[in-house]
């Protein structure tokens, strides 16, 4: 948690959002409802050709989704933020995210001529846009993050879209908290995800805070989490101190 | 998905591209719409990490999520349609005689290396190496920028319904083999793995053999 200023954004319904955010930097992202789908792409922000990778992620770390303690890397095998913080307990990497058709599909039409400004906006589109903005384009998109989403895999490798679970007296608002290990570009879209069977178009508000944390010690629990990650940590370090002008 | 096994009638003395791939070694090639291509393990136990591009227009390119959701299953085996960036099958997977692909491992790279083994395993080849090599020798215009989640045939990376994920022995054999057809005419970029750090080829890395027909 911070102790020092914090500022907040609310992520409306259907919007896309990028920004810079530094390293030690914190993005927490509260989904206040519980039926948020917030996807999410990561890049390098002084050379975005380094991007997340959903692959070398879930193989470092033996793991097939996201929660607190493990870390999203990029395909240069760097940490470029931890999971410092979870109260959802699963977030979704392998299943992708929605496009117009997909949209259309379980929603109908919804379009800008029909619905102006409340238009079915779509995770693929919204990408594409906030990616544009950056010079970024189709090339780059990959392989992206779903905060919030909990996709389960059957022993027969089948896909289920798991619904969140009211605890008894509990709601179902939860956050999650990103801690950037190296300056990163981050892509969000707030827009329904495809395997989410609601039949209503309603994607809801997220609220992001942004604040600034110390550094992971040396006992910081993503580092530590298994002994792939310690060695994240020490190629971003030494990548980190080279920017910084170390020989 | 129960492993769909399915056999193909096509002879082998009838394609009009027969090669063999050594175990490292990067490939590209163009395939017509209608084309059958078929990767065969001719060892055992070889991961073949491959790409696939729309030929006319590459920003369209294999999609692991779209694939995946599409089927709604995580192993590619026969019926399945390999989909693309824009939701459209590339090609679909008519004949295969191992069972099951994966699409979530990715490929190796000098830097996952160094991650999941040691700081030291940086000098050892990998498949990131030889399709950058591929792509710069035969690409396209293709460069790092085009290199998303790939297949990896005949591996074995299973999910287990708490969400763990890890590398088992594979469930090929020597000469199994998987087919698809080109529903579009595709670019195929293609590297025989060499990683030598785990069972995802049995800690020997083998030359595969691939083969191309003509539309019927």
């Amino acid at each position: 948690m911070s102790s020092g200023p914090e500022k907040h954004q609310l992520l409306a319904g259907g919007q896309a959002w990028s920004r810079r955010m530094r390293r030690r930097q914190v993005l927490r992202l509260r989904d206040d409802e519980g039926t948020a789908c917030v996807s999410a792409l990561f890049y390098n922000a002084h050379d975005p050709l380094e991007r997340y990778n959903m692959a070398d992620t879930l193989k470092a770390q033996f793991t097939a989704f996201l929660t607190e303690d493990r870390v999203l890397y990029s395909d240069m095998g760097r940490v470029m933020c931890s999971i410092t913080r979870d109260t959802c307990g699963w977030h979704d990497t392998i299943s992708g995210c929605g496009d117009a058709a997909a949209s259309a599909r379980r929603f109908g039409e919804g379009s800008y001529q029909k619905l102006r400004n409340g238009f079915h906006r779509n995770a693929r589109d919204n990408f594409l846009v906030e990616l544009g903005k950056h010079g970024l384009g189709k090339r780059d998109v990959v392989a992206n993050v779903n905060f919030f989403v909990r996709v389960g895999v059957a022993d027969d490798g089948a896909l289920a879209w798991v619904p969140r679970k009211r605890k008894a007296g509990a709601d179902l608002a939860s956050f999650v908290e990103l801690r950037f290990e190296m300056d990163t570009l981050v892509i969000l879209t707030n827009t329904p995800h495809p395997l989410d069977p609601s039949p209503t178009y309603a994607p809801p508000p997220v609220t992001l805070s942004l604040f600034e944390g110390p550094a992971a010690g040396p006992d910081d629990p993503c580092r530590i989490f298994r002994s792939e990650n310690e060695r994240g940590f020490a190629l971003t370090e030494a990548y980190v101190a080279e920017q910084r002008g170390a020989l | 998905m129960t492993a769909a096994l399915a056999e193909s009638e096509l002879d082998p003395a009838r394609a009009r591209l027969d090669v063999v791939l050594p175990a490292g070694q990067g490939w590209t090639h163009e395939l017509h719409a209608g084309e059958t291509f078929r990767i065969v393990d001719l060892e055992g136990n070889q991961a073949v990490d491959t790409l696939f591009f729309n030929a006319r227009d590459v920003d369209e390119r294999y999609s692991a999520t779209e694939t995946i959701r599409a089927q709604g299953n995580i192993y590619l085996t026969t019926g399945t349609a390999l989909v693309s960036s824009e939701g459209r099958p590339l090609l679909t997977i008519v004949a295969d005689t191992c069972g099951r692909h994966d699409t979530l491992g990715g490929a190796c790279s000098a830097e996952s290396n160094q991650v999941r083994y040691a700081l030291e395993k940086k000098t050892m080849h990998n498949c990131r190496d030889s399709f950058l090599l591929a792509l710069a020798q035969h690409g396209w215009g293709m460069t790092k920028r085009d290199l998303p989640s790939n297949i990896n045939f005949f591996m074995n990376v299973p999910v287990t319904p708490k969400g763990a994920l890890t590398f088992e022995d594979g469930v090929s054999a020597p000469g199994r083999y998987v087919e698809m057809k080109a529903e579009m005419d595709v670019l195929v970029l293609i590297s025989n793995c060499p990683q030598l750090n785990n069972p995802c080829n049995a800690y020997n890395p083998t030359p595969v053999r691939l083969l191309v027909w003509p539309a019927p």
